[in-house]
């Protein structure tokens, strides 16, 4: 008897396929990375990139693209390091706000029926300025507690790993287990059929929003913790990052079709294959463009292999 | 000889070597990276190329094991962070960096810094307390333009200040340098202040709009990129044409040559050399040789008179700015006059 993979397989195997060929492929240029500070130094940048791509996901996962993740996560990054270390409350209120505020874009959005890439595109200048309002030159510090966890010294497993798949299982539990996930992926998959069913697809998108800023705030945090201090153009590179995460960890941008696991396994994957290319010591003028080509050949494995078997 | 007698004088050899390199950690062994988070203006093209023309003959000459430079493709500090982490890996001595942001490499360094790397961040400066800073003193370079002007002319005069992008630090330094300056001096008085962004069409229109309105102007006191700008202006106006401070820009000095040979025209061009890299790559390499050195250096300023404008004219490339790639006892200067 054949075991036979069904396309849904591949989409799930083929994140987990390209880390291990890259991470492989970072050993052997690099043996010194094969550590546990090796690791770590790969891949702590990348628990700030993985929170940010669940934020995407979740936001994908009900047919929305979010545009304005970069400057969120800036701007939660600035909050954090502005009032966190002094007045911790009024941090968490702001922060909570900011929160709030994403949700009711996802109301917005929902009632008036306007193209989310269009209403966070707009919003992302609103969070770029407010960040610069906030931290008009760069400073601002880390509190010490969030400094003790993004480098604290785990047992056997660097923390970037040991965050990564904390991050990884939550969202697998939100997203894939609850209630709430199902009608979530629903509304992306067919809204009509999940608001015949009873459920108010308004809620469930302000929820998917709600979310996708909660998780935009934790990427925010964390990037503060493993930088110390802000800059109001900190993460800007994350939007785009964000969205090829999610598609290279199988995601699609129609359909309800995400996966949390592998929209971290694909944070991982880019931020390996920077490192990868600077250790092959590829000339920055061509560095866009193979990381560009990184991404296509993944998506063109995905492609080749969900033809055959469909 | 027998097999024996090498082996001993070598021994001899090592021996009498050994309190030489204890007093004096040897260096050839040691590599250096450039972590640079742009490469997209002419500037900073020039200072890749004073890079590698000095790193090259350093490494020839066996000073250093390697001197690597890195770009990171989309100036962002998320990514020069990753980058730098990534040398930490590569097994890198020193690092030497132009930061895309002050702060936000503060984890990064650290982390290098806790592996043993010396860490020179020069242009772009980081302020991790554990990282050397090469800074430019921006306020010096605006006051010594009114100091030079004292000298040359005693008597006093109205000058017209030409600022650079509003809101940016170092316009802000240049212009309070040169405040600084007229306060000293105060036969000199700022009749008349415009944005010329550091680009000479800018410059010129600001100029050009700001003239008509002035009284005579005896000197103009710029930032650079904008004294050809001035010269035009002044021209276009059919005004006479006062003392302009220059740049260091091509243009500039091509300007100043040709009214010099015409009519002896006299002035002076400051700015900040791009090989300033190569000033960061051997005070690493003093830092990894074991020297003392001062956490704060100062870069020197590039300075061009009268008497040397023809020979740093032939050194400038078209479009370009003066450039000029500091030597091993240029960084011993720096740092023996920072203490």
């Amino acid at each position: 008897m054949r075991f036979r993979l069904s396309p849904d397989h591949i989409r799930i195997l083929i994140p987990f396929v390209s880390l291990a060929v890259l991470l492989a492929a970072v050993f052997w240029l690099q043996p010194r990375a094969m550590s546990y500070m090796g690791l770590n130094l790969l891949l702590n940048l990348a628990v700030p990139i993985a929170l940010a791509t669940i934020a995407q996901m979740l936001v994908i996962a009900v047919n929305d693209l979010d545009l304005s993740i970069g400057t969120f996560v800036s701007f939660a990054a600035c909050v954090t390091a502005v009032y966190m270390p002094e007045q911790p409350l009024l941090g968490i209120v702001i922060l909570a706000a900011a929160i709030g505020a994403y949700a009711l874009m996802g109301l917005v959005i929902h009632l008036r029926d306007l193209p989310s890439i269009v209403v966070t595109l707009g919003m992302s200048f609103v969070w770029g300025g407010l960040a610069v309002l906030l931290l008009p030159s760069p400073g601002g510090q880390a509190p010490e507690w969030l400094r003790t966890v993004m480098t604290a010294a785990t047992p056997f497993v660097p923390m970037a790993v040991v965050a990564s798949a904390i991050i990884a299982l939550v969202a697998h539990l939100v997203v894939m287990r609850s209630t709430l996930g199902v009608a979530l992926r629903g509304v992306g998959g067919n809204a009509r059929s999940v608001s015949r069913a009873g459920w108010s697809v308004a809620r469930i998108k302000v929820a998917a929003y709600a979310l996708s800023g909660l998780f935009s705030v934790l990427s925010g945090m964390a990037l503060v913790g493993l930088t110390t201090s802000a800059d109001a153009n900190i993460a800007l590179r994350y939007t785009l990052l964000s969205i090829a995460g999610v598609i290279l960890g199988g995601g699609e941008f129609t359909g309800g079709r995400v996966s949390p696991v592998g929209a971290v396994v694909g944070a991982l994957t880019l931020t390996l294959a920077g490192s990868f290319l600077s250790f092959l010591r590829i000339s920055p003028d061509w560095q866009i463009g193979a990381q560009g080509a990184v991404l296509i050949v993944v998506l063109g494995l995905r492609l080749i292999f969900s033809r055959r078997e469909a | 000889m027998t097999f024996k007698t090498i082996l001993l004088a070598t021994a001899a050899m090592v021996s009498a070597a050994l309190p030489l390199s204890a007093a004096h950690a040897d260096t050839s062994g040691k590599k250096i990276a450039l972590s640079n988070n742009y490469a997209g203006n002419s500037w900073r093209q020039a200072m890749l190329t004073s890079w590698d023309k000095v790193t090259k003959e350093a490494v020839a000459a066996k000073t250093v094991a390697a001197a690597d430079a890195f770009t990171t493709s989309e100036n962002q500090a998320t990514e020069q962070a990753a980058q730098i982490q990534n040398m930490i890996l590569q097994g890198y001595d020193a690092i030497v960096l132009n930061a895309a942001s002050p702060t936000a490499l503060n984890g990064a360094v650290k982390a290098a810094c806790d592996a043993g790397i010396v860490v020179v961040s020069f242009d772009g400066i980081v302020n991790e307390p554990c990282a050397w800073r090469i800074a430019v003193n921006f306020k010096e370079m605006g006051r010594s333009q009114v100091e030079y002007l004292a000298k040359r002319m005693p008597e006093g005069g109205n000058l017209l200040e030409i600022r650079g992008l509003a809101g940016v630090f170092v316009d802000d330094e240049i212009s309070a340098g040169i405040h600084e300056g007229v306060a000293k001096y105060p036969q000199f008085k700022i009749v008349g202040s415009v944005h010329g962004d550091w680009a000479q069409d800018v410059a010129q229109k600001a100029v050009a709009g700001i003239l008509p309105s002035l009284p005579d102007v005896a000197a103009v006191v710029t930032q650079g990129g904008d004294g050809y700008g001035a010269a035009q202006a002044f021209e276009a106006a059919g005004r006479k044409t006062p003392l302009i401070i220059m740049g260091n820009r091509e243009d500039e000095l091509q300007w100043w040559k040709k009214q010099k040979d015409a009519n002896g025209y006299e002035t002076m061009s400051v700015s900040i050399a791009p090989g300033v890299s190569t000033l960061a790559f051997w005070v690493a390499q003093q830092i990894l040789d074991g020297k003392e050195v001062k956490k704060d250096l100062t870069v020197p300023f590039l300075r061009i008179d009268q008497g040397n404008l023809e020979d740093n004219l032939k050194n400038t490339q078209k479009g370009g700015v003066a450039n000029v790639e500091y030597s091993q006892a240029d960084a011993e200067k720096v740092i023996a006059g920072a203490k």
